[in-house]
């Protein structure tokens, strides 16, 4: 198995540099250089490809990504129902690889909860302890509790046809969170659910954590509710890990394009790496005719012409062009209420986006067409890994 | 398990969520099909012309007296009804149980239930097989399964013959592999009948249960698995129950149709082996008591469906549950 000759190694020193920091949890589930490979031949897909991540016990670990980028299929090899193509999947230190999905003290909620159709709600949730032939008594116990847990008490003995898509929600989470297991996987569980529910399930999601302190690993393709409730969060494409971070990590530090473009809007800015030190490097934005201060990604120091990209609130606007760090066209001015977005043409035709909170006398004055200074603080700008 | 106060939720009625405008519309529904009833009317006209009308005939038949060369006298008797069951004995007219009647009422209902049981054994792995086979390939297994139904059923039945018989295809084989010495007598046995039926009715099985896995929802399997259930666990307590309304649509269409049968017993039972449908036969032809073959019929069709209520009851227990789950 090991000893594979995979493509990237870059992943993997990734996982286990952003093992720092927040104390070191002993890790609960681990996949190391883990590929599923469909088909074979012209037909062949690598779902998952050469993936190594490290899940720490207690943790709400998060897989971001878009449709089709491999992380259900990763989840489902954690859960069991695919087995790796190479690589290993550990939990608690241990190969669980080959183990069925019955042999592995791992619960799913899936995304279409996929609750038994003929049973109760108590019967849906005593399902996993009557398999595992846990003693009538503590069945009872475990279920009421349960019950209770997610708040469903007074419907124990509904049909599941008969409970709304929040309680079906609910239940699912009960039945799989039952026989305790280690680890709890969700697979997108709140995306059949209206915004309002969503929101309330969010909150519920984190304190059913907090209260059974069992991880949990989550995913979905919503990157305000992967930043809202993971831990941390490893976003996806392709396949591939491009970046485990904490959500601000992820959304303040973006290594790779692909990560800043799919969380949150971002400014792209082309330029050349003057110097570098401690993990900060001078990039000179020669169109521009600017020099500003950047954060290197971890890893591999890039050289020569790199990408910046500059959050859209980490910026800010001055009236006075000369007083930027560089100067743009304003071309657009949309009012949001709690901020307000300024689309600014910059001198090479690319645009750029400032936010701004409104503020009770906040810039006044400004108006399309005219000419503002873009101010980039030293700790506004990251260097991208690719 | 909580099986019972199950059943008892689920009169609760449904429409707890439901808006005004719905009802208004579910109402009007209602209304129309009211207003329309006359365009069942075909369709009543040909379930009393085709259904009730014969069947009022042949309760009436059986209360007549048979007439000399067939047909029926125009005589009130109840002896065909006492000749159901009981005999006369031709010496002392005692009343005694009609011996043969009963052995072969005890063979149909023990004939029908191993050819229903023998069904569902070999039907449901084989629905599930080719409820599981892509979708393209499943449509090649079901077009083999229902080819049979395109030949007349004598002439498979008389195939099945050539297999049973002492110089048959069967015993050519164990007699060539030195299984046996001399070939076995197989034909116009009761296993002879139950393999026949069991071949001709298969399909009735197969079909009914292949619609229910078809449209199965197999993540209900995956999270049986995810529970701690193994493959066996799974089928028992997920898939069984869930598949339940497909299998007691195909086991009441071969149940009901083998208790009736006729050119199977008939061919590969020989003479002796009868079935209820064989003494029916008997009793208006050659035993020329057309009350009789009408009180056996009727003792037939109420067997059906004390039957059929007995089995709904026992095995549907949850089907209105699955109703609009």
């Amino acid at each position: 198995m090991d000893g594979q000759a995979g493509p990237s190694g870059a992943v993997s020193s990734q996982s286990s540099s952003s093992a720092k920091g927040k104390g070191d949890r002993k890790v609960a589930v681990t996949a190391e250089r883990v590929s599923k490979i469909f088909g074979s031949g012209a037909d062949e897909v690598r779902a998952v490809d050469d993936v190594s991540v490290a899940i720490r016990q207690n943790e709400f670990f998060t897989l971001l990504g878009p449709s089709g980028c491999g992380k259900t299929t990763l989840l489902r090899l954690v859960a069991g129902f695919e087995h790796p193509t190479r690589g290993r999947i550990l939990l608690d230190e241990q190969d669980i690889s080959s183990l069925p999905p019955y042999k592995r003290p791992v619960n799913t909620v899936f995304q279409s909860y996929a609750l038994f159709p003929h049973l109760t709600v108590a019967g849906n949730i005593s399902f996993g302890l009557e398999m595992l032939g846990r003693p009538k008594a503590e069945i009872e116990r475990t279920v009421d509790e349960m019950l209770k847990l997610v708040r469903m008490s007074e419907l124990k003995n509904r049909r599941t046809s008969q409970i709304s898509g929040g309680q079906q929600q609910r239940v699912a989470l009960a039945r799989a969170l039952a026989p305790r297991p280690k680890v709890l996987l969700l697979d997108e569980p709140l995306s059949a659910l209206d915004l309002k529910l969503r929101k309330e399930m969010q909150i519920e999601l984190k304190r059913l954590q907090h209260e059974t302190g069992i991880t949990f690993v989550f995913v979905t393709h919503d990157q305000e509710e992967a930043l809202t409730m993971s831990d941390r969060v490893a976003v996806m494409s392709k396949g591939k890990v491009l970046q485990i971070g904490s959500p601000r990590d992820i959304y303040d530090r973006p290594a790779e394009r692909f990560v800043a473009n799919f969380i949150g809007d971002t400014n792209f800015l082309e330029g050349s790496l003057e110097s570098s030190a401690n993990g900060q490097a001078s990039i000179r934005l020669q169109q521009y005719g600017a020099v500003i201060k950047a954060a290197l990604p971890e890893g591999k120091v890039p050289s020569g012409r790199v990408s910046v990209v500059v959050r859209p609130e980490h910026a800010a606007l001055v009236a006075d062009p000369t007083k930027g760090t560089m100067r743009g066209r304003l071309e657009n001015i949309v009012y949001f209420g709690t901020d307000t977005h300024y689309h600014l043409r910059l001198v090479d035709g690319h645009e750029f986006i400032i936010r701004q909170q409104n503020r009770r006398g906040a810039i006044e004055g400004l108006a399309t067409g005219a000419e503002a200074g873009i101010v980039i603080p030293d700790d506004a700008a990251q260097v991208l890994r690719d | 398990m909580a099986l019972a106060q199950d059943v008892a939720e689920s009169v609760v009625p449904a429409e707890i969520g439901e808006s005004q405008a719905e009802r208004v519309a579910r109402e009007a529904d209602a209304r129309d099909v009211r207003n329309r009833w006359w365009l069942s009317a075909p369709a009543i006209v040909i379930i009393s012309a085709a259904s009730i009308g014969p069947l009022l005939i042949v309760v009436l038949y059986s209360f007549l007296a048979p007439g000399d060369y067939g047909n029926v006298k125009w005589q009130f008797s109840t002896d065909a009804w006492y000749n159901v069951i009981l005999q006369r004995d031709i010496f002392d007219d005692s009343l005694q149980w009609a011996d043969a009647h009963l052995s072969i009422f005890w063979r149909s209902a023990k004939l029908s239930l191993w050819t229903t049981f023998l069904t569902l054994v070999f039907g449901v792995p084989t629905a599930y097989f080719i409820a599981t086979r892509p979708e393209k390939t499943r449509n090649l297994w079901l077009f083999l399964i229902t080819i049979p139904f395109w030949s007349n059923l004598l002439i498979r039945t008389i195939a099945v013959m050539e297999l049973l018989r002492a110089e048959g295809a069967i015993n050519n084989l164990l007699v060539g592999l030195d299984v046996v010495d001399q070939p076995i007598q197989l034909m116009f046995t009761d296993f002879a009948i139950a393999f026949g039926m069991v071949y001709v009715f298969l399909p009735l099985m197969v079909l009914p249960v292949y619609a229910s896995i078809e449209k199965m929802d197999f993540r209900l399997v995956e999270a049986g698995y995810d529970l701690y259930a193994n493959r066996w666990q799974v089928f028992w307590r997920v898939t069984l129950p869930i598949i339940k309304p497909g299998i007691i649509a195909g086991s009441i269409l071969v149940f009901i149709p083998s208790l009736g049968a006729y050119v199977t017993p008939r061919v590969l039972g020989g003479g002796k082996n009868l079935m209820i449908g064989n003494l029916i036969e008997l009793q208006f032809g050659q035993g020329r008591n057309w009350p009789l073959g009408a009180a056996l019929s009727f003792t037939l069709m109420v067997i059906v469906l004390l039957a059929l209520m007995y089995y709904v009851r026992i095995a549907g227990g949850q089907q209105s549950r699955q109703g609009h789950a």
